[in-house]
């Protein structure tokens, strides 16, 4: 046991330097002027831009709700196919990931454009052209595009724990579809749909490229605003600290809303 | 079996990198021609002795040997034998924030006019020695002593330009020579606008007739109304992706950079550049040295060898941005000489006006505008904070009703 902790130490020592040190000095520059002496001021500035955080939030939140729909019924689809075939699908499911964040939401914005495939594809048929690009849908479509295989993969590995017994049984004992779902099914994912939530609602809430190239720089989000504070005008870090402070608050906070609820469902497995 | 058929992908994988990488190399040879330069400078008194200076420039901002150019860096290092260690960046606030968090050393970097500006108060840049730079001379007198560096102590300009109005003569009724088109509500959704709240500001500014440097906070307010006025009819804040917008005639109208409007009116023949008769703002980058540079008299020499005609002649071309170098644009052909686009007539630059340094509280009431106008809605988002409290009611109430679930299923 003892020589294990010792193991871990080059982890913790890089975990002190380069995750935790950093996290300090983000607070302390959000509690001080430019000047370096205390203020609040960083935090209350933060009142001009509640707009900014709220639309951040609802769109990751659509973003995090709509990936859970699509994933669900996938990853069960997933867990119940031969083994062989489920790691042909789950590469399949990876697959875009081994491409280039950048790129891949690049294609989405000649994809989306007025004069995109999409639309000129519509126009052979004489529908369209529609507004598709630099609205908030499409900010929601590219987050939901990027991070569903972060969905999909732990409710997959969460149900493919579940023996098909166990949905025999419930059938057996005369349980309609919805009640497998709502009462099997859905507490024996949750330690999956927890982490799945937090994997796509984290990445979402604080993105920053999405919304420029999808949104035409017109949805302006969090992490649009802290990096603003960095590379614009007025070269802020105080302000920006704050704002990452208060992002990072928010994240915890959801994740620890879905920790519970983890636990519950493993409670529920036992 | 499959393991064997991975190793086979590795090893064919690792012959194609090699091969491309070859191929690579042999493109980028050097021709066996050095480049002229005069004669009557000291080049060698460096070789040998293994220095070594960091460049830092805007990306795609120097001839560098793709396409049958001269390649400007290597050119240099043969020349002198001192090494470059050439890397770039994408915004002057980006290179602000690198300099000023000090995490990196560099000899000689070329910002922008009010970035200059703001480094000099500062105290970020070394004063150049003119005596190591005798190619200053060739410097035309209408781009020397501007108002960010009155006396020519810290930068040498490298490039010019003014912004304009890009617009594709396709979609567009008449010639868009007033900043009002960008306002236009003919041009609904058609319209591109800078993605960088000072050179937004700055259009704004100039068609209200004001001063592209707002000097006190109420200035800023009212251009900042003025770009709450256009919200509705712009499609979409851009910088660089504006080439592909503007090449793929997905918008009409969008202002941008002298130099890079002829890059996309070379793509696309049906896009124009015109200057609004409002005036705009007028650009220079120049070469400057930071404070604690290593090597600064090797840093003076290649900001010299930047300023050879022949190696200002090759920037020049790769770049489209215009020279401040007089040789230089006596060597360019009639065509690009006279282009209105790359050397507008005095008339029009006297029309112009340089980015000064502004008060930090307008800076920062400059930002906090910015982030206003991007969130501010005409329709109002009035709707937002309703549907996130239904979606935060909805989340109580699964939760209670999953713990309620729990509870029975405990009591069985």
């Amino acid at each position: 046991m003892e020589k294990n902790k010792r193991l871990s130490l080059p982890y913790l020592i890089w975990m002190a330097i380069f995750i935790a040190a950093p996290l300090l000095i983000v607070v302390y520059f959000s509690f001080t002027d430019q000047a370096g002496h205390f203020t609040l001021s960083n935090i209350t500035a933060m009142g001009d831009y509640t707009g900014v955080f709220a639309t951040s939030l609802l769109l990751a939140a659509v973003a995090t709700v709509i990936c859970l729909v699509l994933a669900f019924p996938l990853g069960f689809y997933l867990s119940r196919l031969q083994v062989s075939t489920q790691h042909m699908m789950l590469m399949l499911v990876m697959l875009p990931m081994w491409m280039n964040f950048l790129l891949r939401t690049y294609a989405w914005m000649s994809l989306l454009e007025k004069n995109g495939l999409i639309n000129r594809f519509l126009g052979l048929f004489g529908i369209g052209p529609f507004d598709m690009i630099n609205t908030s849908g499409a900010v929601v479509l590219g987050m939901v595009y990027n991070y569903l295989p972060y969905m999909i993969l732990p409710l997959y590995t969460a149900m493919v724990k579940i023996d098909q017994s166990v949905i025999e049984a419930a059938q057996d004992l005369g349980a309609s579809m919805f009640q497998v779902l709502s009462r099997v099914l859905v507490p024996l994912s949750m330690p999956g749909i927890a982490t799945g939530i937090t994997m796509v609602f984290v990445p979402s809430v604080s993105t920053f490229i999405i919304s420029r190239m999808l949104g035409g720089g017109d949805t302006l989000l969090v992490g649009d605003l802290i990096e603003m504070q960095f590379l614009g005008n007025s070269y802020n870090y105080n302000l920006g600290s704050a704002m990452s402070l208060v992002l990072m608050v928010i994240v915890l906070l959801c994740m620890s809303l879905t920790n519970t609820s983890g636990e519950d469902g493993i409670e529920g497995v036992m | 079996m499959k393991r064997t058929l991975c190793a086979i992908i590795a090893v064919v994988l690792c012959l194609v990198t090699l091969f491309v990488g070859a191929e690579l190399e042999t493109d980028t040879v050097v021709s066996d021609e050095p480049i002229p330069v005069s004669p009557d400078y000291d080049w060698k008194r460096f070789a040998g002795k293994g220095v070594t200076i960091n460049v830092y420039n805007w990306g795609l901002n120097i001839s560098d040997g793709t396409d049958g150019s001269v390649d400007v860096v290597s050119e240099f290092e043969n020349l002198t034998g001192i090494q470059v260690n050439y890397t770039t960046y994408d915004t002057n606030e980006s290179l602000y924030a690198k300099l000023k968090s000090g995490g990196a050393s560099y000899d000689v970097i070329i910002p922008s006019d009010y970035m200059i500006g703001k480094m000099i108060n500062e105290g970020m840049l070394e004063k150049l020695d003119l005596d190591n730079i005798p190619n200053i001379q060739k410097i035309g007198r209408q781009y020397r002593g501007l108002p960010y560096d009155p006396q020519d102590e810290y930068s040498v300009p490298y490039t010019w330009g003014v912004v304009g109005i890009v617009y594709n003569k396709n979609m567009v009724k008449e010639i868009p020579d007033s900043w009002d088109a960008l306002w236009d509500t003919r041009y609904k959704n058609s319209i591109l606008m800078f993605n960088n709240s000072r050179d937004a500001f700055a259009i704004a500014a100039r068609r209200m007739g004001k001063s592209l440097n707002p000097k006190t906070r109420e200035d800023v307010a009212q251009i900042a109304q003025e770009l709450k006025k256009q919200k509705s009819v712009v499609q979409a804040w851009v910088m660089d992706e504006i080439y592909d917008k503007m090449e793929g005639g997905e918008a009409a109208l969008a202002p941008y950079y002298a130099g890079d409007a002829q890059i996309m009116i070379s793509e696309n023949p049906d896009l124009d550049f015109v200057i609004p008769k409002e005036g705009t703002n007028y650009f220079v980058d120049a070469m400057c040295i930071p404070a604690g540079s290593q090597h600064k008299e090797a840093a003076e020499m290649f900001i010299n060898f930047m300023c050879e005609t022949s190696v200002g002649l090759a920037n020049s071309q790769f770049t489209n941005y215009s020279t401040p170098l007089i040789p230089v644009w006596e060597s360019l052909d009639d065509e690009q000489k006279n282009s209105p686009i790359a050397y507008p007539s005095e008339e029009v630059l006297a029309n112009t006006e340089v980015f000064e340094v502004l008060a930090p509280e307008v800076n920062a009431a400059m930002d906090r505008a910015w982030g206003d106008i991007k969130s501010y809605s005409e329709n109002g988002n009035g709707w937002i904070v309703p549907v996130f409290l239904l979606l935060a009611v909805a989340l109580i109430v699964w939760n209670f009703w999953r713990r309620n679930l729990k509870i029975r299923r405990d009591n069985y």
